[in-house]
């Protein structure tokens, strides 16, 4: 009764704020809709028991990607109302794509059932969270079955990484910058000089 | 109804995988919407791969559903990255203006 309550409430806000995303007049509006729908999205997790994905979520989606997203919305000047030109025009071609999309799913899903062998043919069974929490049991089989899997993810964040930093690095001319090394290594030979001034003259 | 199943969280995650489709068709000139629509569907299916891996006990999902969450971020990254450049080289991010490479 209580988890369906709190399901209920968790779902509903996630697809209300995931709508509100799409919608939204403000793009900064729309990255706050989809940080919460993500925390929303997290709380699902957690009523699945899969705290450590959950935990992640919040992490990697809210802490570095809807944040990612709002530093790009903020810095770049941008006119959002010409950019939403064509809302109107494109509203009912995208709500039936949506609505045929759905029904398609649906359609899908009820005429779908698992086989009682997929249910033995689990290829990593979770182990009872009584013996072991679910970090552990992640853990566990993320160091040992899919180690390359997991190397691979770590380059694959490099490669993004280093890809990022090449594409937004830009040296600007005519801008003005402190090199150590040449201060350093001036001497007064090659830069002072007397020059012999006649009386009443100056420079 | 109150028994809260499988295909409670299929269709949550059905809904959100259709508004982020929905979400890229309306908001076909704003490239930040369309990434963000992007990582709605990306959301959305790691709800499949969570729920599938809760209700057959099977924890395969979830390491997956972590490879997802990497794509993911090197995704957003790269793009909003690709974006950045975009609007240094246009001052417009408007996705009719991509069309230097001609394809």
């Amino acid at each position: 009764m209580i988890q369906a309550l709190v399901f209920y409430l968790f779902a509903t806000v996630t697809v209300l704020s995931a709508v509100m995303v799409v919608t939204s007049r403000n793009p900064v509006h729309s990255v706050l809709f989809l940080i919460l729908a993500f925390f929303n999205a997290a709380a699902l997790f957690l009523l699945m028991g899969a705290e450590f994905i959950a935990m992640m979520l919040v992490v990697v989606y809210v802490g570095a990607v809807a944040v990612l997203f709002l530093f790009v919305v903020m810095m770049l000047d941008i006119n959002f109302t010409a950019l939403r030109q064509g809302f109107q025009t494109y509203l009912p071609i995208g709500l039936l794509i949506g609505v045929v999309l759905f029904v398609e799913i649906l359609i899908s899903l009820g005429a779908w059932s698992i086989g009682p062998e997929m249910i033995a043919a689990a290829s990593a069974p979770t182990p009872a969270p009584a013996d072991v929490s679910n970090t552990k049991a992640i853990g566990k089989l993320l160091y040992t079955q899919y180690v390359l899997l997991f190397q691979i993810s770590g380059l694959i964040l490099l490669v993004a990484m280093i890809g990022a930093i090449v594409l937004t690095l830009r040296q600007r001319p005519g801008v003005l910058r402190q090199t150590i090394s040449e201060q350093v290594s001036r001497r007064p030979a090659d830069v002072v000089s007397l020059v012999d001034v006649n009386k009443g003259e100056g420079v | 109804m109150l028994e809260i199943g499988l295909g409670h969280y299929l269709t949550v995650a059905a809904i959100l995988f259709t508004l982020g489709i929905v979400g890229i068709f309306i908001n076909r000139k704003n490239v930040i919407v369309i990434l963000m629509s992007v990582e709605l569907m990306l959301l959305a299916v790691n709800i499949n791969l969570v729920a599938f891996s809760s209700f057959l006990n099977d924890l395969a999902g979830q390491i997956f559903a972590m490879f997802v969450l990497t794509v993911a971020a090197a995704e957003a990254a790269i793009g909003l990255a690709i974006l950045v450049v975009y609007f240094r080289n246009r001052d417009s991010i408007a996705v009719e203006d991509i069309n230097m490479m001609k394809g």
